[in-house]
């Protein structure tokens, strides 16, 4: 199934009501019998986006898969909010095991599955950015080469948040972290540094690779839909603002992943066997401003000094938006 | 107890050699052992396995220090290999060569040693047979003709078991051919028409 | 059937015949022929209803076999050395999670400086992993040993390794009568998780434990591992049943003059020597002491055969009433003396025992009879120091021989 498209844009954004619509074409967690895959009592604090993209990336799964979905999860915030012994928050059968090595137990259910003839179950692995894009990225490499029927999923808070807020090859330039403090010529995280794990991911041919954010969550889903019909390693990274980390208003994780999107820094995409088949436009075009002023972690850059890497961010912007042609044709 | 080193290079089956003695012992009616000493998998570098027949199971582990039987499968390690080393008095020692055993001993720079040397141009019958440098079959069918260990018959027949088809059968040849040429006899290639029929 | 057989070959069809259900590896020398047989056997269809999965590193080697036995399939890895230490992380996740993983070790020296040859280096870091550690003398009982560790571990909740020496064991070929497959069907019971990730009964695996539970956990992790020796014990009991030959066990016992390998033995006497040892020097040492005894010399063998659990009653039986003790050890506990000497001393830890310690065979340094009966007659007349390394060559590093691989010392 893909993108449900709906003409209704009276809020000025896509989050229209699932009532106006048919009850095939609700979202997953309007249905009363919605699968709750993450549940309450976990201990992510407020705005975590993190907690409501896996909530809405395993519910959908959970029902593309017929119930029938194993987890296995990379150490990070995810892990220590939702599992705290005696305690669990997940419903589907879940495992964790290491920071590194998601992609490779994912692997190992999946061939243990596959050896048992049971074709019908299926496997996501999801982890931080640090679990993917650092440390595990081994792992997931080797997963996507060798296309290993899993869906691996990264919630990108840019950072080791569960740590204290340190940097990992996802944070962007500028941002203070605890190991790039704003201090010095060059305050907060170096520039030109960083990696496009989806561009890794691409690099890769496998089968399926999307980006997302909460800011659309019919958009993830529909993401997660698409990738739970198709078999291989399959790669969804969702943006995901981190609160704690970003500096940002526990209120503010929506409209910042809007602004990451709208002023074109962060781009959402779909490709398929390492071809890009489909980008979200800006449909109403913010400055990177919009996106950079509400988070602490940025504040250097509104302060005298701060005027070119500022200027660097809207020239990234600028960067994405011809790269993947972002505004449509339009000035 | 019977002992056997063999030196080799890497990519002349030096270990293949040691494992197939070992086969071969075994199907005369020896318990056998036979221990690679291994090192980097590289073409060329030297190379050195062992072998032991005996009558009872063979427990120890230690490296074959003073061999019955030697088998040089490269004639250029006769200097650094220093093949006589430990030679048991008495000891055979067969080299891979086109030249004969006094060549061997100068070349080996161990004249006195106490040993029978046997020579045997094995890569050269091993080009004729296998059509490849591989000497291991012709060394054993060597070994075979010059000793009571093994047998001709069992040689072969291990080397048929791990090569099924026209490899086996020209390794069993080439083990045939040293075996004769060790003994003094006519190469078994060449023989009366009329027997060619059934071999 | 007596077939002359590879080590490895042996293990892998073994270990095959154990019918594992997913088997991932990583390459490393010694142990790359154990894995290419079993990747040779997943493709013709010899080992049926299998996943040989071809990983990008140990960990993830490691990691795969985690998932897969926590899905519900009996897993199998095998590795050596720097691949044991680069999964070390996952190797005690999985025992900490009460994976029943066998892995084989073939076991190599740890560099600096690197080394492929055998020691005991690589397992002996794991030593505290949680993980059964159980020890092959000669290839027969490295084979052996597989299917008594897929009983043992899968009784326990607990992974397992079987460590054989490498290059010694692996790479060498001897006459060896293997399992069958009836046989193993009729002895191994099929394999049975307490813990899956079942659809129809979701559980959680993996959670982190605070302050307030981990101790707690840790203790009876440490229970189940007493429990260990008794299974272990017994899995190798039935299996000297089944089969007629002895293998793995605990303290192994030898017979006083045919030095060969006899439960029944006696233990060591006041007025003997004992001899202690692990792996493949064993053969060495049975060779080496014989003669020994034909000349009236008081000396005993005992083997360790489960170095985890470490059978300190079983090895304080067998030494009887000797406190006489030469270990010769295959890893050395810089700035103290050998790994297993340790372990020895502490089980031994009260009696009064005079324990000599000698580290042997480090980096595939060969073991020689001549020097191991020379250090056990000097042990004998008193002269022994208490830490010595065999075949020591003083005055620095030396220079090794023109061109071939080191023959002899």
């Amino acid at each position: 199934m893909s993108t449900v498209h709906i003409p209704f844009l009276q809020t000025g954004t896509l989050a229209v009501g699932g009532r106006l619509l048919d009850d095939a074409e609700r979202s997953v967690q309007s249905q009363a019998d919605r699968p709750s895959s993450l549940t309450r009592g976990h201990r992510a604090c407020q705005g975590c986006a993190e907690a409501l993209a896996a909530r809405w990336v395993m519910d959908t799964a959970v029902e593309a898969a017929d119930g029938r979905l194993v987890v296995a999860n990379a150490t990070g915030c995810l892990e220590v909010f939702s599992t705290l012994y005696p305690e669990s928050a997940w419903k589907p059968p879940w495992i964790h095991s290491l920071f590194a090595n998601a992609a490779a137990v994912a692997t190992g259910i999946a061939s243990s599955l596959h050896a048992q003839g049971r074709d019908d179950v299926r496997v996501l692995a999801q982890g931080g950015d640090g679990g993917t894009v650092d440390i595990g990225l081994a792992a997931v490499s080797g997963m996507f080469e060798r296309n290993d029927d899993v869906l691996y999923v990264c919630y990108d808070n840019q950072g080791y948040m569960n740590t204290g807020v340190q940097r990992s090859s996802a944070t962007p330039p500028s941002a203070r972290t605890a190991t790039t403090p704003a201090v010095g010529r060059q305050p907060g995280a170096p520039q030109g540094t960083g990696k496009s794990m989806v561009k890794i991911a691409m690099a890769h041919e496998i089968p399926y690779v999307a980006s997302a954010t909460v800011a659309d969550l019919r958009d993830l889903e529909a993401k997660v839909r698409t990738a739970m019909s198709i078999h291989g390693a399959r790669y969804l990274h969702v943006l995901v603002p981190c609160p704690l980390g970003w500096g940002s208003s526990s209120s503010e994780s929506i409209s910042l992943s809007r602004a990451a999107v709208q002023s074109g820094i962060f781009p959402v995409v779909e490709a398929r066997a390492g071809e890009l088949t489909d980008v979200q436009r800006i449909r109403e075009r913010m400055d990177v401003e919009a996106y950079l002023r509400p988070q602490a972690r940025f504040a250097h850059l509104f302060k005298p000094g701060g005027e070119d890497a500022l200027n660097r961010w809207r020239a990234l912007a600028e960067a994405n938006i011809r790269r993947y042609d972002l505004l449509g044709g339009r000035p | 107890m019977t002992q056997i080193r063999i030196h080799g290079r890497g990519g002349q089956g030096v270990v293949t050699a040691a494992e197939m003695l070992a086969r071969a012992g075994f199907l005369a009616g020896h318990e056998v052992q036979a221990i690679p000493s291994f090192g980097s998998e590289r073409t060329g570098a030297p190379v050195v396995a062992y072998c032991r027949f005996a009558d009872v199971p063979l427990r120890t582990r230690e490296p074959v220090l003073e061999p019955d039987v030697v088998l040089v499968q490269d004639p250029t390690l006769l200097g650094p290999a220093q093949p006589f080393a430990g030679v048991r008095p008495g000891g055979l020692v067969i080299v891979n060569t086109t030249e004969d055993a006094p060549w061997v001993r100068e070349h080996a720079g161990d004249g006195e040693v106490d040993a029978t040397v046997v020579t045997v141009p094995a890569t050269r019958i091993s080009l004729d047979t296998v059509g490849l440098p591989k000497p291991s079959a012709a060394m054993l069918g060597a070994y075979a003709g010059r000793a009571d260990h093994v047998t001709l018959a069992a040689v072969q027949q291990v080397f048929r078991d791990r090569f099924p088809g026209r490899v086996g059968e020209a390794n069993a040849t080439a083990a045939a051919v040293a075996y004769a040429h060790v003994r003094g006899e006519p190469d078994p290639r060449i023989v009366p028409s009329a027997e060619v029929s059934h071999a | 059937m007596r077939e002359v057989l590879e080590g490895s070959q042996a293990v892998a069809r073994t270990v095959a015949r154990c019918r594992p259900g997913v088997v991932c590896a990583y390459p490393i020398s010694p142990q790359t022929h154990i894995v290419e047989a079993l990747s040779v056997m997943a493709r013709t269809g010899e080992l049926r209803d299998c996943e040989y999965v071809n990983v990008e590193s140990e960990f993830s080697a490691m990691s795969v076999s985690i998932g897969a036995s926590a899905a519900g399939s009996r897993a199998y890895t095998a590795t050596a050395s720097q691949g044991l230490l680069y999964m070390a992380e996952a190797v005690y996740n999985a025992a900490g999670m009460g994976l029943p993983i066998v892995m084989t070790v073939a076991n190599r020296a740890v560099g600096a400086p690197i080394n492929i040859w055998n020691d005991h280096s690589d397992a002996m870091a794991m030593r505290d992993s949680g993980w059964l550690q159980l020890y092959a003398a000669d290839n027969q009982e490295a084979a052996d040993l597989h299917v008594i560790a897929f009983a043992a571990a899968e009784e326990l909740g607990i992974p397992a390794m079987v460590c054989m020496d490498g290059f010694v064991l692996t790479h060498a070929t001897d006459v060896l009568e293997l399992a069958t497959q009836e046989q193993i069907d009729g002895f191994l019971p099929p394999y049975s998780p307490t813990q899956v990730l079942d659809i129809d009964r979701p559980t959680t695996i993996g959670t982190m434990a605070g302050p307030e539970s981990f101790t707690e956990t840790k203790y009876l992790q440490h229970l189940r591992f007493l429990d260990a020796a008794d299974v272990v014990e017994a899995w190798s009991d039935r299996f000297t049943e089944a089969f007629g030959r002895e293998a793995g066990g605990l303290a192994v016992r030898y017979d006083p003059d045919t030095l060969d390998r006899d439960r029944s033995a006696p233990p060591a006497g006041a007025e003997d020597l004992v001899v202690v040892a692990m792996g493949s020097v064993i053969g060495t040492l049975q060779e080496a002491i014989a003669p020994m005894r034909a000349e009236g010399l008081p000396v005993r063998l005992v083997g360790i055969s489960a170095y985890r659990p470490f059978p300190r009653e079983a090895l304080k039986a067998a030494l009887g009433e000797s406190r006489h003790i030469v270990v010769i050890d295959r890893a050395l506990e810089l700035g103290s003396g050998g790994v297993l000497t340790g372990c020895v001393g502490r089980a031994l830890a009260g009696t009064g025992s005079r324990i000599h310690s000698v580290v042997a065979g480090l980096g595939g340094r060969p073991i020689l009879e001549g020097s191991l009966r020379d250090v056990i007659a000097r042990a004998l007349a008193g002269e022994q120091r208490g830490l010595e390394f065999l075949d020591l060559k003083t005055g620095g590093v030396p220079v090794p021989p023109v061109g071939a691989t080191e023959v002899a010392r």
